[in-house]
C-alpha cells in the first residue's frame, strides 16, 4: 500500500503582526522616545501619548516545556499575553499599564528568572549548542555560560557598567556565538588526529583539501588505502577540516583550550563596527564550572568598569587607553601570539611613533 | 527507570542563574510521558559522559522531511548503545515570526506539539535566528513538522542555502527605527523559500535587517546581505528638550558624553544650551540619539542602506559587510520590488560565480568589489569606500569613459531632483 505523503506548505517566515501587542500595533512606526525606569524595564512613549512597558528576563535559554509554560502562565496572569525574545535569548513581556510592572517582576523573580539585561548591564551571554547537541564541539557552551552568569548575575541586574557588555561563547573556531565585547572561544592547539581507515569512506577528499585555509592537507595512501595527510608544520589547528571529515578529529580533551577575545562591537555608534581581538589563550577546558575562564572574564570586566568612561564600549575604551595599558590593567601576559602574522595583517601593526608609556 | 548518575552536571544546578540541567531533570523526573522522561535521562547520561571525557558524541547524517532538502540538523549518537533513548536526537530549525513576536497561546501550541513528538527541549532562538526544537527521532521529525506546518510554521535553512532571516524589534517598539523591518524581512526571505528549503547554493546566505545603524541584529558582521535603516535629511532636534536635558545633566556631561563623542565633530553646544548639528558631516552613527532619545530623532527622509559580505573567520578571515547601496527609499511597492531584485541579482551572481563553500564576501574579496557591482548592475559610489585606492598598480586607460558615466549619472539624478 502506498503511503500518503503530505506536501509541505511553503509558508516561510510567519507574519509577526498577528502576535504583536495591540498597543505596539497601533503605534507601529510612531514611537517618540523611551526611558529606562529601572534595570530590566523599558518604557516606550508613542507620538499618540500611549506607552508600553517592557520587562526583560534572563532564562536558561535551553527551555524545557515546563519552564516555557511557566513563562506563559506568568505572561497570562501578570502581563498581556504578548511576549518576544531578544537576539540574546532573553524573554520580554510587554504591558500597557505601569501598575502591571512590579507584580510581573515579582512573579518572574519568585519563579527564579532574573530581571535585568537592559542598557549598561552585562547582557545575557549569547552562545552555541556545545556537547548537548553540536557535532563538532570542543566544549559545552551552555555550561560555561551557566557558570559565568552565576558569577555575573549582579552585573545583569544592576546596569553599572560604562556601557552595555555583550559576552559570547563558542565551542569551536567557527564562532557561532558571534562577535562580543568579550568572547570565550575554543582554540585548538594540536593538528587533527586522523583515523586513516575511515577517511576514504566518510570524506569527500577534494572538498576537504579545498577547505584548509593554509593548504596543509594533501591526498595520501596509508596501508594501501586512500586517505588524507596533514603537513603539521603548516597546520594552524583551526579545525576547518573536521566538519566535512569527522575522521580528522580536532577535539582533544587536553589540547583544545579556551581563548578570550575582546572589543567586538556590532554597533555603528561612535566608531565603525569592530572585530574582537585576542587577549588570552591556553585556558584549560575545565568542566563543569570552568573557574579559570570566569577569573579572567571578571578581571577584564573589573578593569573596564573601573577605567572606562560612560558610554565607552570595551573597544572604545581600549582605543582610548591603548593596548599596553589594557594588558597592564588586566594583568594579562602579552606574547608573540598576540601579533597577527598572516599576509593581510600589516594594518594591525603600529606604523607610527604614537606610543604609550 | 534507572537514572544515569550526573555528579558533574549536578554542579550546574547550583547558583542563582536558571539552570538548563535542572530543566532537563524536570523532564526526566516529572514528565508523565515515559518517552520524554526516558529521552531526558538518556540525554543527561550522554552529556555527563561528555563532561567526564571532554568530548562530544554527536554525528551528523541525512534526515529531512518530505518535499524539502534542509531545515533539519540530524544528530545520531556515537554512544547510542549506552544511551539508547536519545540515540536519534535531531533538531528542527523553525522560522520564527518576523521580529520574534509570540502570544502565549501560540507558544503553548508549539509546546504541546513538541511534547507530542519531541524531547520537550526548545531554544528561542539559535544563533542564526531559528526556533530550535532540539531532539526528535527520525520518524517523529516528519510528524512534528506536519503538525506545526498546518498552523503556520515552516522550516528554516540549514546547509548551503538561504538561511532564516533576522530582524530587530524595530518600528513596533523603537523610536530609532527608520524602516518597516518586518516587511523587509518577510519580503526578502519569503521570496527565496525554494532556496531556503532546497540547499543548492555554493554556501550559506543570510539576510539580517536592523532598523537603524545601532544594528542590533549584528548584520554588518554576520549577514551576507544586511539591510539597515537610515535617513538622509537632517536629524530632528527638539531644542526645548535639549535645554531641559542640559539643565538636568549639566554642560560638562553633555560636552563629555555627547559633543566630544561625535566621530565627525558634527555637534556643538551653543551658549544658550541648544545643540548645533552639522548634518552634512553627520554619519548617522546613532551615539547622540542613543544618549538623548527624547531630544534627538532620525530625520523624515528615511530609507535603507545595503551592505554585502559579512561573515566570520572561515576561510579567509573575518569580513564586514560593505556598502553596495548607500541609500534607497522603501515606500512604494516598486521600491520593495527593487530591493528584492537586488537580492535576486546578488544570489544569482553568487550561485554562478562563487566557489564551493565560499561566502559572498569571500567571493567579492577574490574578484573585487567593482566586478561584483558590474555583475549585479549597481553603480559605484564614494560612500562604498573608506578611502580611494592607494596602489598605483592598475590599468586606467578607460578613465575618460568612466568620468563621462559619472557626470551623466549626476545629471540624471539632479534632473530627477528638479
Amino acid at each position: 500500500m502506498a503511503i500518503e505523503r503530505r506536501m509541505p506548505i511553503e509558508s516561510g517566515c510567519p507574519d509577526g503582526f498577528q502576535y504583536m501587542h495591540p498597543t505596539m500595533m497601533r503605534n507601529f512606526g510612531q514611537w517618540k522616545y523611551h526611558t529606562h525606569p529601572k534595570v530590566g524595564v523599558l518604557c516606550h512613549v508613542a507620538e499618540s501619548g500611549e506607552k508600553i512597558w517592557t520587562v526583560r528576563a534572563g532564562t536558561q535559554r535551553i527551555l524545557d516545556v515546563f519552564t516555557l509554560r511557566k513563562l506563559c502562565d506568568i505572561g497570562d496572569r501578570y502581563a498581556d499575553g504578548h511576549v518576544r525574545f531578544t537576539i540574546r535569548s532573553n524573554i520580554e513581556f510587554m504591558v500597557d499599564d505601569e501598575a502591571k510592572v512590579e507584580p510581573l517582576i515579582e512573579a518572574l523573580e519568585s519563579e527564579g528568572f532574573v530581571v535585568g539585561g537592559t542598557q549598561n548591564s552585562v547582557a545575557f551571554i549569547s552562545h552555541t549548542q556545545g556537547w548537548l547537541h553540536c557535532d563538532i564541539p570542543g566544549t559545552d557552551a551552555s555550561g560555561v555560560v551557566k557558570a559565568l552568569m552565576d558569577e555575573l548575575v549582579d552585573e545583569f541586574k544592576r546596569a553599572e557598567m560604562p556601557n552595555r557588555v555583550h559576552i559570547t561563547t563558542s565551542c569551536c573556531q567557527i564562532n557561532c556565538g558571534g562577535q562580543g565585547d568579550i568572547a570565550i572561544n575554543i582554540q585548538h592547539t594540536k593538528p587533527p588526529k586522523i583515523n586513516h581507515s575511515l577517511v576514504a569512506n566518510v570524506c569527500e577528499r577534494p572538498a576537504v583539501v579545498a577547505r584548509c585555509p593554509v593548504a596543509a592537507i594533501r591526498p595520501a595512501m596509508v596501508n594501501g588505502k586512500p586517505t588524507l595527510e596533514v603537513d603539521e608544520k603548516k597546520c594552524i589547528c583551526c579545525g576547518a577540516c573536521y566538519p566535512p571529515c569527522p575522521p580528522m578529529q580536532i577535539n582533544d580533551p587536553e589540547h583544545s583550550k579556551l581563548a578570550i577575545w575582546v572589543g567586538g562591537n556590532h554597533s555603528n555608534a561612535r566608531s565603525k563596527p569592530s572585530f574582537q581581538k585576542l587577549v588570552a589563550a591556553g585556558i584549560p577546558n575545565n568542566p563543569p564550572r570552568w573557574p579559570e575562564v570566569t577569573r579572567i572574564v571578571k578581571k577584564i570586566l573589573g578593569a573596564y568598569k573601573e577605567d572606562a568612561k560612560d558610554w565607552e564600549r570595551v573597544n572604545d575604551w581600549i582605543d582610548r587607553i591603548g593596548w599596553p595599558r589594557f594588558f597592564e590593567l588586566t594583568e594579562l601576559p602579552f606574547t608573540k601570539f598576540h601579533i597577527d602574522n598572516w599576509r593581510g595583517s600589516r594594518k594591525s601593526l603600529n606604523a607610527s611613533s604614537h606610543l604609550r608609556f | 527507570m534507572k537514572k544515569h548518575p550526573t555528579p558533574m552536571l549536578d554542579q550546574l544546578e547550583q547558583g542563582p542563574w536558571p539552570s538548563f540541567v535542572s530543566g532537563i531533570k524536570r523532564l526526566r523526573d516529572e514528565h508523565r510521558d515515559e518517552r520524554i522522561a526516558g529521552v531526558a535521562n538518556s540525554l543527561l547520561g550522554q552529556l555527563e559522559h561528555s563532561y567526564e571525557t571532554r568530548k562530544g558524541y554527536w554525528k551528523g547524517g541525512t534526515v529531512s522531511v518530505y518535499g524539502y532538502g534542509g531545515g533539519i540538523i540530524p544528530r545520531f549518537s556515537e554512544v547510542g548503545a549506552e544511551y539508547p533513548e536519545s540515540k536519534e536526537f535531531h533538531t528542527l530549525r523553525v522560522q520564527p515570526p518576523a521580529g520574534n513576536y509570540y502570544t502565549t497561546d501560540v507558544l503553548r501550541n508549539l509546546a504541546e506539539s513538541w511534547e507530542k513528538w519531541g524531547s520537550g527541549l526548545v531554544t528561542f532562538h539559535g544563533q542564526t535566528g531559528n526556533i530550535m526544537f532540539i531532539g526528535a527521532s527520525s520518524e517523529n521529525t516528519q510528524h512534528f513538522f506536519d503538525e506545526i506546518n498546518d498552523y503556520g510554521f515552516d522550516l528554516g535553512g540549514a546547509g548551503p542555502c538561504v538561511r532564516t532571516a533576522q530582524s530587530c524589534v524595530g518600528a513596533a517598539r523603537c523610536e530609532q527605527s527608520c524602516a518597516n523591518e518586518h516587511k523587509i524581512h518577510r519580503r526578502l526571505v519569503n521570496n527565496f523559500t525554494d532556496d531556503v528549503h532546497r540547499p543548492a547554493l555554493p554556501y550559506k546566505f543570510k539576510f539580517k535587517i536592523s532598523g537603524c545603524p545601532n544594528d542590533c541584529m549584528n548584520s554588518i558582521e554576520r549577514a551576507d546581505f544586511a539591510v539597515i535603516g537610515t535617513w538622509r535629511d537632517d536629524m530632528k532636534v527638539d531644542q526645548d528638550e535639549v535645554k531641559a536635558y542640559v539643565a538636568r545633566k549639566g554642560r560638562k556631561y553633555v560636552i563629555d558624553n555627547v559633543v566630544t563623542r561625535c566621530p565627525t565633530n558634527a555637534l556643538s553646544l551653543n551658549d544658550d544650551d541648544t545643540l548645533a548639528v552639522d548634518n552634512k558631516s553627520c554619519v548617522r552613527c546613532m551615539h547622540c540619539l542613543n544618549v538623548m532619545p527624547a531630544c534627538l530623532s532620525p530625520g523624515d527622509d528615511k530609507g535603507v542602506s545595503i551592505l554585502i559580505g559579512g561573515k566570520r573567520t572561515l576561510k579567509i578571515g573575518d569580513l564586514f559587510g560593505t556598502v553596495v547601496v548607500p541609500f534607497m527609499k522603501l515606500e512604494t511597492e516598486e521600491d520593495y520590488e527593487r530591493l528584492v531584485e537586488i537580492a535576486e541579482e546578488t544570489i544569482d551572481f553568487f550561485s554562478e560565480n562563487a566557489l564551493e563553500h565560499e561566502r559572498v564576501g569571500e567571493m567579492i574579496e577574490r574578484i573585487g568589489l567593482v566586478n561584483f557591482l558590474e555583475g549585479i548592475g549597481l553603480e559605484v559610489d564614494p560612500n562604498m569606500i573608506a578611502h580611494p585606492r592607494e596602489s598605483s598598480y592598475v590599468r586606467m586607460d578607460g578613465w575618460d569613459e568612466e568620468v563621462e558615466k559619472w557626470f551623466a549619472r549626476n545629471a540624471r539624478s539632479s534632473d530627477a531632483a528638479d
